[in-house]
Order: structure tokens, then C-alpha cells, then sequence
């Protein structure tokens, strides 16, 4: 490994504790992987929470569910799921070096996602108005207020926290736009996209399951 | 383990040496990048917050000493043991070892540069102080009464204190701990040097690999959980709270998800050091290197199934009950292979009696009696009698202080020479080590027979009977605050005035003994390759170089 440091050109981006540029692309690509762990843990305790009142509660919970509104449901998931796949392309792009392409890609890939902040705005702001956020002005018109209120307690603790990954990941997106616009990615160094995209698609995932579990409970009766 | 460590002249070492060599430049210490000097001011910070958990344990005691509630009202002492609690497990006992001795050493015992993300570690540690002064403004305000289990619904709807703000504290101080253990796996997994493989790896960073698995898997959970309580308090949705159609056994699932395993985040890095010592100073190859290292593992799997056994009288199905009792006996198995395996390396070692060593021994009859008392605990009939009593109290406290923190010292008195470069007093550091033993068992084991006897834990007031038992621990915990004392004023002074330590003044293996003392910023002069296995001590010449610490002794005091 060493003898092959002394081979290698070095590279501006290499940081001094690692002896390749190799060393710190497996590095800090495991280190992205730990994270998503230590993010699947942290959504998990919110899941588990989820899965026990659910059962506690079915019919409460599917009669919440069916005030929110699948439509911008469906379509922000797709909206997400477009912007995995922008998201992808740019990683492509930083790959083979086409910079324009990347630059652009990654700024549809902002776009994409500040779409879905603007949607979930609009659905809280309903919520607001029907008096479904949970506390002292909850106001639940069905059979089942307790339930619907727990429902809605962890819809916006579930949705808030996905919505608060997504704005970092914006941030984080953003802060690659002027280095992707300066073509510092190449075939050889291109592991700040790479692992950003790890990210997004993680986040992508975690509203794929958050769409069924949320909207769509008891829908199929 | 040999490398070609070319030695230059003392001048230059001093150079380049991580601590600077002459000039002192705070803005180099605070925005470091080095893993030793991030080291160093966690070493800072955490002695600074473990003398405020003692001096919460020393008021604890103080009203303990008579049966009546004198000192402080109910509600004050309520607040007392809470601030000892989050203090003590929060901020010393999660980051101790790993933070500091595991910051300093886990690169250079594998032989790399640095940790993988510096900078990461350089903001666990901001991050770190940033909760460290949220709790302390907590403290300032009015404290918290919930003690450190934050129990629902209590916590999120009746408690009349701090709890949202001690909270956020924690919370952060999770992440620190997070950015610490990512940065230990990644390190050990990508940038140990050529030729040390996994089974040439010290024990201690076998324990710190176990360790980082726990932190990684288990604080996002009490992190999202604390978050819940906090958001539930604030904002009043229900997920704990009954009266807002909450569950408030969910939330002693959750918490104890991470807080059973957080036990072993303390201890794993003590038994890791205890290897180190151990092997060091018997002179011997651990016994069955294998078994302990994977018994580090054992010890990180089973601990995430053990949670339950926290909540025997909670309302928990007695088949969870039953199943968890079992489960938590299994973690007795790697426990007593670490025990037995550091016992059977001491036979026919050749046994120096240095203060580290002191402080190992004393950890393995200690840990061996909280580990013992575990298992009585894992029984759920014993634990129905006992459970919310002193005997639990007492247990906790025989694997927390008579472990990690005797693991935490022995460490420091080990490696403090490498770390600082500097030699301390052996026999006011042999003295210290035997007041912390015998302080120590004089505080808890009183506090065996008091729970025995039915004394609850977390009151401000008890019978009369009790007295004698009260007073003994009382007086203990004196002996134990003098016993800590100690070290913390002549490690102090041995900064200044300590002799010059040499790079290996045990005689010990291990890669950071074949660096200076203390290190050169990038660790190692010439970037070791490793050739043999973990604590090699067959060609151990007896005479030379053996004791130079006890030498240098009998003749001060010939």
C-alpha cells in the first residue's frame, strides 16, 4: 500500500491521514454506509412506535389515514423517485467528467426536492386548518379521536423528520453545485457526489415506506 | 511486533512532539485536526464534568448519613441523584475511554496517521461541550428530577424542571458519541498498517471495535426516542403519555434498547484496557487471544437483547420476562471467558505490581463481583424482590466505577507516559490506587445488604435501622473522593515536574511503545510494518529494561 503511495501522483483532494486516494474513497464510502445505519436506527425507534400503536389501534388509524390526501401523496413519491434518478445521473455524470451535465443534473435534483418541501407545506397547512395537528386544537370528527390524534401525532413526527433529511440533503446538494460547476469531479476523484447520492436515495427510500404506512392504510376495503 | 523505528536525537523529537514543543497556541489546540491533542481536551472536559458528577454523588451521600430528610428537601435531592446520573453516564462514563485513551490510542496502535475523519472528530468533541454546557445551564436553572431514565409520562407531562433542555443535551451529546465510533470502525476496517491483520490487533482495539458497534447501532435510538419525549412535552402529542393515548412502556422499550447497551459502551473499552495491562505486566500473551476478542463481540451482540430484563415489574409479559432472564444470563458467558482468560494469563506471568496493574487487578475482582450480582439480577424472582432497591444500585456500581472508571484509571496510569512524556510519583499513585479499591467496596458493598434488607433507591429519607449501613458507605465514598483526588493533583503535577518517561518505560509490546514519548504529530517517524502478533513477550529478557518505575523506587526509598 505504501510502496504504491510513493507510485501514486498525489492529488489535491487527498487529506494527509490517508495514504491513497483509493484509501480515502473506501474510507469515507464506508463511513457514508455506518451513517445510513446509524439513520435506519434513528427512523427505526419512530417505526417501531408506528407498528406498535398501529396494532393497538388499526381501525383509528386507517380512519385517520383517510382524511390525508393520497393524490399529493402519489404524486410527491413520484416526485421523489425522479429525483433519485437525476440523482443517479449525476453521479454518472461526475464519473465520466461531463460537467455541464452534472451541474445540471444535481440542480434538477434541488429542484425536484424542493417540489416535494413545497407539497408537504401545502398538506400541513391543511392540517392546520382541519385542526388535525395533535395538541390542545386537535379536533377529530370520526368514531375514533384518541387513535386519530396518535395517528397524527406520528404522521408529522415521521413526515417532519423525513422533511428535515430532505433539507439537508438540499444543503448538501447545493454545497456541490460550485465544485461541480468548476469541474473538480473526474473519472478519479468524484466520492462527494457518490456519497451524496448514497444519501438522497436513502432518503428517497425511507418516504417509499413512509407513503404506504401513512396514506394508504385500509384503503384496498 | 517490530518496526524500524529510527531514533533521533532528542532535540528534534521534542519538535515533533504533537504537543508543540515549547510554545503554547490555543488556536492550534482548538482547531486540532490531530486525534492526540482532541485526546487531550476530551481528557479536559471530562474530568471537568466527572468532578461535578461527584460532587452530586458527595451531596447524595452527605443526606444520607441520617435517617430524617435534613439536608435538602425531597425535591432538591430528587434533582441531586438526577444530576449525578445524567452527569456521570452521559458525560464521563460514554465518552471516558473511547474519547480520550481510545482517541489517542485506537491510530496509533494499528499504526495509522490519524483517525479516518479528523475533522468529524474534532466536531464530536464541540459538539460534546456544546451539550455539556446546555446541561449545565439546566443545572444552573433549576436542574431536572426525572432522574437519568426520563421515564414517561412523568417526563414528558408532570415533571416541574429542566427536562426539555437536559434533553437537547443529551440528545447532542448522542451524536458525539456517533462521530466517535464511525470514525473507530472506519479506521479499523481501512487504515491499519501492512501486515496487521485482524488477529494481530491489540485486545484494546478489538474492545473498541465492539464498542463502536454499539454506539453506531444503539444511540440513534435513544436519541429518537429522547426526541419524542421532548416534542411530546413541547408540543403535546401523544406517544408516551396514557392520558394522550400514549404508551408508556414503549418508551422503557426504546430507552432501554440503547441504555442496556450503553452499559457495555462503558465497559467493553475497561476490559479492552485490562487486557492491555494485564498481558503487560504478567509478561505473558493473553491467554485464548482469540476468545477475548470474540468474546468483546459476544458481549456487543447479546446486549441488544437483553432490555427487557430492565422491565421485569413494568408490566411486561412474563414470557418477555422469561425470555429476557434467560438472554441476559447468556451474557455471563463471554463476560466470565474474559475473566478467566485474564486470570489464567497472570499464572506463572511474571507479575510486576505497578499502578496500572494495581488498577487492573482491582477491576477484575470487582467486575466479577458486579457481573456475578448481574446474573442474580437476571433472574426475574430475585429481581421482583430487589428490583428499584439498593442492591441494584450497588450492582451498577461495582461494573460502572469498580469497572470502567478503575479501567479508566489504570489506562490513564498506563499510557500517560506515552501520552504526556512525562513520569509520575509510584508511590502516591500505588497509594491512590488502593484508597479507590478500599473506598470503593467501603461505599457499595454496604449498599448489598441494604437493598437486601428492602432499602429503596431514590428516597431522601429511610428507617433508623439502616443507619450503620448508611454511615459505612458515606464514609467509603470519602476514602473513594480522596482516592480520586489523588491522581487528578499528581498527574497534574507531573506535567511540570514529572521526569522525562522514556518510549517504552513498561516494556511492553504494542506499536505505540515503538513510537516516542510523546508521539511526533504524524505518530510514527518511519510508518511501522508489522511482523508478529499481538503481545509477544517470548524473547522478554528478564533483567533489562524491567522495572525501571520500580527501580528508580527503591532507590528514593533505599
Amino acid at each position: 500500500m505504501r510502496e504504491a503511495h510513493a507510485a501514486h501522483e498525489a492529488h489535491a483532494a487527498l487529506q494527509h491521514q490517508f495514504d491513497t486516494l483509493e484509501q480515502q474513497k473506501e474510507a469515507s464510502t464506508l463511513g457514508m454506509w455506518i451513517f445510513l445505519v446509524t439513520e435506519i436506527m434513528f427512523f427505526g425507534g419512530l417505526f417501531c412506535a408506528y407498528l406498535i400503536h398501529r396494532r393497538q389501534a388499526y381501525e383509528g388509524f386507517a380512519e385517520a389515514s383517510f382524511a390525508l390526501d393520497v393524490g399529493l401523496g402519489a404524486f410527491n413519491t413520484a416526485v421523489l423517485i425522479g429525483s433519485s434518478l437525476t440523482m443517479a445521473l449525476a453521479v454518472w455524470a461526475a464519473q465520466v467528467g461531463r460537467r455541464k451535465a452534472c451541474f445540471g443534473l444535481l440542480l434538477v435534483t434541488i429542484a425536484l426536492g424542493s417540489v416535494f418541501l413545497g407539497v408537504k407545506v401545502i398538506e400541513y397547512s391543511h392540517k392546520f386548518h382541519e385542526h388535525h395537528v395533535p395538541g390542545p386544537h386537535f379536533h377529530w370528527e370520526g368514531t375514533y379521536p384518541e387513535a386519530a390524534e396518535v395517528f397524527y401525532s406520528l404522521y408529522f413526527a415521521m413526515t417532519g423528520l423525513h422533511a428535515l433529511h430532505m433539507v439537508a440533503g438540499i444543503g448538501v446538494l447545493a454545497a456541490l453545485l460550485w465544485p461541480a460547476w468548476k469541474g473538480r469531479y473526474s473519472a478519479a476523484y468524484h466520492n462527494p457526489v457518490e456519497l451524496t447520492g448514497l444519501y438522497w436515495h436513502f432518503v428517497d427510500i425511507v418516504w417509499i415506506f413512509l407513503f404506504p404506512l401513512l396514506y394508504l392504510i385500509g384503503r384496498h376495503h | 511486533m517490530t518496526i524500524a523505528t529510527t531514533h533521533p536525537d532528542p532535540a528534534q523529537a521534542a519538535t515533533r512532539s504533537y504537543l508543540g514543543g515549547g510554545g503554547w497556541d490555543l488556536k492550534s489546540w482548538l482547531l486540532t485536526r490531530d486525534h492526540k491533542r482532541i485526546a487531550i481536551l476530551y481528557v479536559i472536559s471530562i474530568t471537568l464534568f466527572f468532578f461535578l458528577g461527584a460532587l452530586g454523588a458527595l451531596l447524595v451521600r452527605l443526606e444520607l448519613l441520617t435517617p430524617a430528610g435534613d439536608m435538602v428537601q425531597a425535591d432538591t435531592y430528587n434533582r441531586l441523584f438526577t444530576l449525578h446520573g445524567v452527569i456521570m453516564v452521559f458525560f464521563f462514563l460514554i465518552p471516558s475511554i473511547p474519547a480520550t485513551l481510545g482517541n489517542f490510542l485506537v491510530p496509533i496502535m494499528i499504526g495509522a496517521k490519524d483517525l479516518a475523519f479528523p475533522r468529524i472528530n474534532l466536531a464530536s468533541w464541540y459538539l460534546y461541550n456544546l451539550a455539556g454546557f446546555l446541561v449545565l445551564w439546566a443545572i444552573l436553572l433549576g436542574g431536572v428530577d426525572t432522574g437519568w431514565t426520563f421515564y414517561t409520562p412523568f417526563s414528558t407531562t408532570y415533571s416541574n424542571s429542566y427536562v426539555t433542555l437536559t434533553i437537547v443535551a443529551v440528545f447532542l451529546n448522542g451524536f458525539s458519541s456517533i462521530f466517535t465510533g464511525l470514525n473507530f470502525i472506519v479506521t479499523i476496517h481501512r487504515m491499519r498498517a501492512p501486515g496487521l491483520t485482524w488477529f494481530r490487533l491489540p485486545l484494546f482495539i478489538w474492545a473498541h471495535y465492539a464498542t463502536s458497534l454499539i454506539i453506531v447501532l444503539g444511540t440513534p435510538v435513544v436519541a429518537i426516542t429522547l426526541a419524542l419525549v421532548a416534542v411530546e412535552r413541547t408540543l403535546h402529542i401523544g406517544i408516551f403519555d396514557p392520558a394522550l393515548g400514549g404508551d408508556p412502556v414503549l418508551f422503557q422499550h426504546l430507552f432501554w434498547f440503547y441504555s442496556h447497551p450503553a452499559v457495555y459502551i462503558m465497559i467493553l473499552p475497561s476490559m479492552g484496557v485490562i487486557s492491555e495491562l494485564v498481558a503487560a505486566f504478567a509478561r505473558k500473551r493473553v491467554f485464548g487471544y482469540h476468545f477475548v476478542a470474540f468474546a468483546s463481540i459476544a458481549i456487543a451482540v447479546l446486549g441488544f437483547l437483553v432490555w427487557g430484563h430492565h422491565m421485569f415489574v413494568s408490566g411486561q409479559s412474563a414470557y418477555a420476562g422469561m425470555v429476557f432472564s434467560v438472554l441476559s444470563m447468556l451474557v455471563a458467558i463471554p463476560s466470565a471467558v474474559k475473566v478467566f482468560n485474564w486470570t489464567a494469563t497472570l499464572y506463572q506471568g511474571s507479575i510486576s505490581r505497578e499502578t496500572p496493574m494495581l488498577y487492573a487487578l482491582g477491576f477484575i475482582g470487582l467486575f466479577t463481583i458486579g457481573g456475578m450480582t448481574g446474573v442474580m439480577l437476571a433472574t426475574m424472582g430475585i429481581d421482583v424482590h430487589v428490583h428499584d432497591t439498593y442492591f441494584v444500585v450497588a450492582h451498577f456500581h461495582y461494573i460502572m466505577v469498580g469497572g470502567a472508571i478503575m479501567g479508566y484509571l489504570g489506562g490513564l496510569h498506563y499510557w500517560w507516559p506515552k501520552m504526556t512524556g512525562r513520569l509520575y510519583p509510584a508511590f502516591w499513585s500505588r497509594i491512590s490506587a488502593i484508597l479507590v479499591f478500599l473506598g470503593f467496596n467501603l461505599t457499595f458493598f454496604p449498599q448489598f445488604v441494604l437493598g437486601y434488607m428492602g432499602m429503596p433507591r431514590r428516597y431522601w429519607a429511610y428507617p433508623p435501622e439502616f443507619q450503620v449501613l448508611n454511615v459505612l458507605s458515606t464514609a467509603g465514598a470519602t476514602i473513594l473522593g480522596v482516592g480520586y483526588l489523588l491522581p487528578f493533583t499528581y498527574l497534574f503535577w507531573s506535567l511540570k515536574y514529572g521526569q522525562r518517561a522514556s518510549d517504552n518505560p513498561w516494556g511492553a509490546t504494542g506499536l505505540e511503545w515503538e513510537t516516542t514519548s510523546p508521539p511526533p504529530t504524524e505518530n510514527f517517524l518511519t510508518p511501522p510494518v508489522v511482523t508478529k502478533d499481538a503481545y509477544d513477550y517470548s524473547d522478554f529478557d528478564e533483567g533489562a529494561e524491567r522495572r525501571p518505575h520500580l527501580a528508580r523506587e527503591e532507590e528514593e526509598y533505599a
